[in-house]
């Protein structure tokens, strides 16, 4: 059974082509624009991976990922930010909200793949 | 299309030598049309009319979605009108007008008569001799047997700008 | 592998273009002394995304550009800088900036690199006026150790000691050995001595450490980056293990500490000086004159697109998936029909009528757009407009939800444009008259939009001086319009200014008085099927009434028959239809046959003798029905014989195989597949005002 992967970014284009390139390589690719679609999605169902941009409205990455933590199903998720090189201190909030690890935007299709294979072999 | 027009269009087959003509009476004379350049041949129905549009203008028609205007070719010809009898058909061409938009119009005409082939050095340039169709509509002239036939110049139907009416005073 | 990005290009310009409208409708909004934070934010992220999205997809010059938009906006919204009127001005100048290199981007051209790069330094100006230097904070990963001995290790020694918790962050401490394990061979030990007793074993907890040693002479940083993620949450050292008879007193002093990141904002090279501020701003007029903001559907030279709500899209799937079952229903009961069916059969039927209906509404609705596309612009316009003027304007919107026909949108944002400016331009009095004249100092300019009855109603007021009646009067009898004793009311005169060449500005300023003119505007309106109309009181302001109809393909007509000939009235023309009784007839010298209707003295207009239909019913005027019916500000009767039905009509195009004709707009086809021409009123008026029809062939040709 592939593994499933949860995409929430506020940005359509990132979003398409995040899925497109994880649903190419084979995993079940699930979508959400900001972090409140997202938890929508994580209450009704388990994934084995979530990346999630860090500046969205409604819900933002860090508060996701703080969010997610507290579901039992989710508790050990590896759950990825993505983040821009300036911002240590989101990576630190993140890390403090329960983040797994990042992966520094911008990014190419390849750079995705690897970190993914790596989180979930 | 019919019958006969079928049937010589399956017995010629590709000529790749001459140009295929639908040809149809008007007025005891024979017309020819470019084949490539009808698009269905229809009884007479009832047309919508137009106001203040040319007396050969009869009105427009519903063709499966699109507004074609009518054009009676013995009214166009100034030819004397005759009532329309169950012979009586309207020809719907298809050509490039002189801005180059493409145009359909429906042409009534007597009746359709055959299908012919002519190749281009066969047709001969209409000398001034006082046809009934104005030259600029004509392509040019082919012997068919013992009859003349007069290809006419589509595009040339197309122009409808330059009309001939009449006023009468308000 | 490789993908190919260019297939995600056209949805992330069009989100930009998207971002950059937010960035800027919230710059515009923003009072220097009360941004909120989450109004910086909005703006915030919409520059994030942008330099996001740009970078991943290859356009770098954009993603640079943005980049420093993006690091200015961050301070502001952490309130490391104040939000200050210069810096709000400078971002919406970079807005149209970026603007333009999207656009660039998108079509394949480029952008003034000139202006790019003079915008580029006064952002950096801005940002080193008050530099802070939070942002250029060195990221702890890489300043990893710059420790290199001469001498390479031949391996390493990791010790990593997980901290209870780590697990709980989803990482695994098997993943994170396995990595290590792909660069090269790698012995573990594993230390179990901290694992707990039973009873107190906590199976979510980490309890177990390793000693890792990799037997492999790789880059100190390539173990760095495998442990990156977890390094808070563990114990983890890492120690060269070096070759045999390595003496580390010979090992060579570490390299001067590298240096610290530089900050982000001084990456580019020293750019060319920032042109004087009056030149910047004529090259933002320039570019506000021309029509540089498309509608979302006009996209230069790409494709057509528009974006379309999910829901309608569900809605319409099942209309259809309804629509088929009751076609099966019917196709059904067709083979072996017997009369006895015949009930059934007109229920189908009746179904089949309110499928289609709803799916025709349906698919109208997906075409109809908010008018907020077109109303956009505005702000930005105003905001520009006034400044050049030196004039106080407060722009206030509403109704921008109103949908309107995607077509619409598109034809009527020129006319509206035109409009607004001259309300700007010659309305709105300077502050300095505004309060000679007791108004406040601040004019206001609503512009706003409406359904009503069918149509969509778009005003633009304005509390400025009104229209200059006599100057026009005057202009118009100079120009032979009308004669000085014409007896004219003040919507008369006022409907003047709708002539070709009419201005009566005193300077023809270029931003409205360019002989555009409304005579175009209001033929633009008039080619949509709509209406233009103006209200004014002198000293208190005027009031522009535009109405359209709600989809330029559909029509709500009123069928109506001459002899054998029907035609269709456009609904949103017609005032009223009466009877007329003899009482109100007379004929007045110069004007032909008139009917009175309110105090007022309208024209008839005999449809018959226009259109020449010989054969019409009713030969004297009060046998006949009067549709009056109102065009480009002028009203008439129209004499039929009779009444038939309202309807909605497709509109089919008679142009396309035939040609203009005047009179008339288009045709239609009715329900048992005839054609019926529908009238254009303007047009039909000019035609009877020419006088009587033109000469026809008899009609006893048709069979």
């Amino acid at each position: 059974m592939a593994a499933s992967i949860l995409a929430v970014d506020d940005s359509a284009s990132m979003r398409q082509m995040v899925s497109f390139t994880l649903k190419g390589a084979g995993y079940d690719v699930v979508e959400a624009a900001d972090g409140v679609e997202a938890l929508k999605i994580a209450r009704t169902r388990s994934v084995n991976l979530v990346i999630t941009d860090v500046n969205m409205p409604n819900m933002d990455g860090i508060s996701l990922i703080r969010e997610l933590r507290a579901l039992p199903s989710y508790k050990f998720t590896p759950l990825l930010m993505l983040t821009t090189e300036s911002s240590a201190d989101k990576k630190q909030q993140g890390k403090s909200a329960g983040a797994t690890g990042w992966i520094v935007k911008p990014f190419n299709p390849e750079q995705l793949l690897n970190t993914v294979k790596k989180v979930l072999s | 299309m019919p019958e006969s027009a079928n049937n010589v269009k399956q017995i010629l087959g590709d000529d790749a030598s001459g140009t295929q003509y639908l040809t149809c009476l008007l007025a005891g004379e024979q017309y020819g049309l470019n084949i490539l350049q009808v698009q269905e041949i229809r009884g007479w129905e009832q047309v919508t009319r137009i106001p203040n549009s040319p007396r050969y203008i009869k009105g427009v028609i519903n063709l499966r979605g699109t507004i074609v205007p009518i054009l009676d070719l013995r009214l166009r010809f100034d030819l004397p009108a005759e009532p329309y009898s169950k012979e009586t058909v309207v020809i719907v061409v298809r050509a490039a007008d002189k801005k180059g938009n493409e145009r359909s119009i429906g042409l009534v005409v007597d009746a359709v008569s055959d299908v012919i082939v002519a190749r281009d050095e066969q047709v001969v340039c209409t000398p001034e001799f006082g046809a009934n169709v104005p030259t600029e509509n004509i392509i040019g002239l082919v012997s068919e047997g013992d009859e003349m036939v007069m290809l006419l110049d589509i595009a040339s139907l197309l122009e409808l700008d330059a009309d001939e009416v009449g006023v009468t005073g308000g | 592998m490789s993908i190919d990005m260019a297939q995600f290009h056209q949805v992330f310009f069009e989100e930009s273009f998207e971002g950059l409208d937010v960035m800027e409708s919230g710059l515009l909004n923003m009072d220097p002394g009360t941004a909120d934070v989450e109004e910086i934010n909005a703006i915030f992220r919409a520059a994030h995304s942008i330099k996001g999205g740009s970078g991943t997809f290859g356009f770098m010059n954009v993603s640079d550009f943005t980049h420093v938009m993006e690091t200015l906006l961050d301070e502001m919204r952490d309130g490391r800088r104040q939000v200050a009127a210069d810096a709000i001005e400078v971002l919406l100048q970079s807005v149209d900036v970026l603007r333009d290199m999207l656009t660039a981007a998108r079509d394949g051209g480029s952008a003034d690199e000139a202006r790019v790069k003079a915008q580029y330094s006064e952002l950096q100006r801005v940002l080193a006026d008050k530099h802070s230097s939070d942002d250029a904070v060195a990221d702890p990963v890489k300043q990893a150790s710059a420790v290199v001995p001469e001498v390479q290790p031949v391996g390493w020694k990791i010790v990593f000691r997980p901290h209870p918790h780590l697990m709980r962050t989803g990482n695994d401490p098997l993943r994170i050995i396995r990595e290590l394990a792909t660069l090269g061979e790698t012995s573990v030990n594993c230390d179990l001595s901290e694992l707990p007793a039973f009873e107190e074993f906590e199976p979510e907890d980490s309890y177990l450490s390793w000693d890792l040693r990799l037997h492999e002479p790789v880059d100190k940083s390539q173990i760095d980056e495998i442990f990156e993620w977890v390094e808070d949450d563990c114990d983890f050292a890492v120690v060269p293990v070096m070759p045999e008879g390595y003496d580390p007193a010979a090992a060579v002093e570490p390299p001067a500490a590298s240096d610290q990141a530089e900050p982000v904002a001084q990456k580019k090279p020293h750019l060319t000086e920032v042109p004087p501020p009056e030149e910047r701003r004529v090259t933002d007029e320039r570019r506000n004159e021309a029509e540089r903001r498309k509608t979302p559907a006009a996209a230069a030279g790409g494709s057509s697109s528009i974006r379309v709500d999910i829901h309608k899209i569900d809605a319409l799937i099942n209309m259809v998936g309804e629509l088929v079952i009751t076609q099966s229903m019917l196709g059904m009961l067709g083979e072996d029909f017997h009369i006895s069916r015949v009930e059934r059969l007109r229920e189908g039927l009746t179904q089949l009528e309110r499928h289609t209906r709803e799916l025709q509404e349906s698919v109208m609705q997906i075409r109809m757009v908010p008018i907020s596309f077109s109303f956009s612009r505005f702000p930005r316009l105003v905001h520009d407009l006034s400044s050049k003027l030196n004039k106080k304007i407060e722009l206030k919107m509403s109704g921008e939800n109103t949908e309107v026909d995607k077509t619409v949108i598109e034809k009527i944002g020129d006319p509206l444009v035109h409009l607004v400016r001259n309300s700007l331009d010659h309305g709105i009095e300077k502050p300095e008259e505004r309060l000679a004249a007791g108004k406040p100092e601040t004019g206001i300019v609503r512009l706003s939009a409406s359904h009503r009855g069918g149509n969509i109603v778009i005003e633009i007021r304005d509390d400025g001086r009104g229209l200059p009646r006599d100057k026009i009067l005057k202009k118009a009898v100079e120009r032979g319009l009308v004669k000085a004793d014409d007896n004219l009311s003040d919507k008369d005169i006022y409907d003047l200014i709708f002539q070709p060449g009419f201005s009566t500005a005193e300077q023809v300023s270029d931003v409205s008085g360019r002989g555009v003119g409304m005579d175009v505007v209001r033929r633009n309106i008039n080619e949509l099927g709509g209406a233009i109309e103006i209200e004014s009181t002198p000293g208190k302001g005027s009031a522009i009434i535009i109405r359209l109809p709600l989809t330029l393909a559909i029509l709500d007509g009123q069928t109506i028959r001459i002899g054998k000939e029907t035609y269709i009235v456009p609904l949103v023309s017609i005032v009223e239809s009466i009877q007329i009784q003899e009482s109100m007839l007379n004929t007045v010298v110069g004007r032909g046959e008139t009917f009175t209707l309110r105090e007022e003295y309208l024209p008839v207009v005999r449809m018959h003798e226009v259109f020449g239909i010989e054969d019409h019913d009713a030969k004297r005027l009060t046998d006949g029905i009067l549709v009056v019916v109102e065009g480009e500000g002028r009203k008439c009767g129209l004499f039929v014989d009779d009444l038939l039905g309202q309807q909605q009509v497709v509109i089919k195009s008679l142009e396309a195989n035939y040609r203009k004709v005047e009179g008339i707009s288009g045709a239609t086809i009715l329900g048992d597949g005839s054609v019926a021409l529908i009238l254009d009123i303007p047009g039909l008026m000019r035609l009877a005002k020419q006088g009587g029809a033109r000469t026809r062939a008899p009609l006893a040709l048709t069979a």
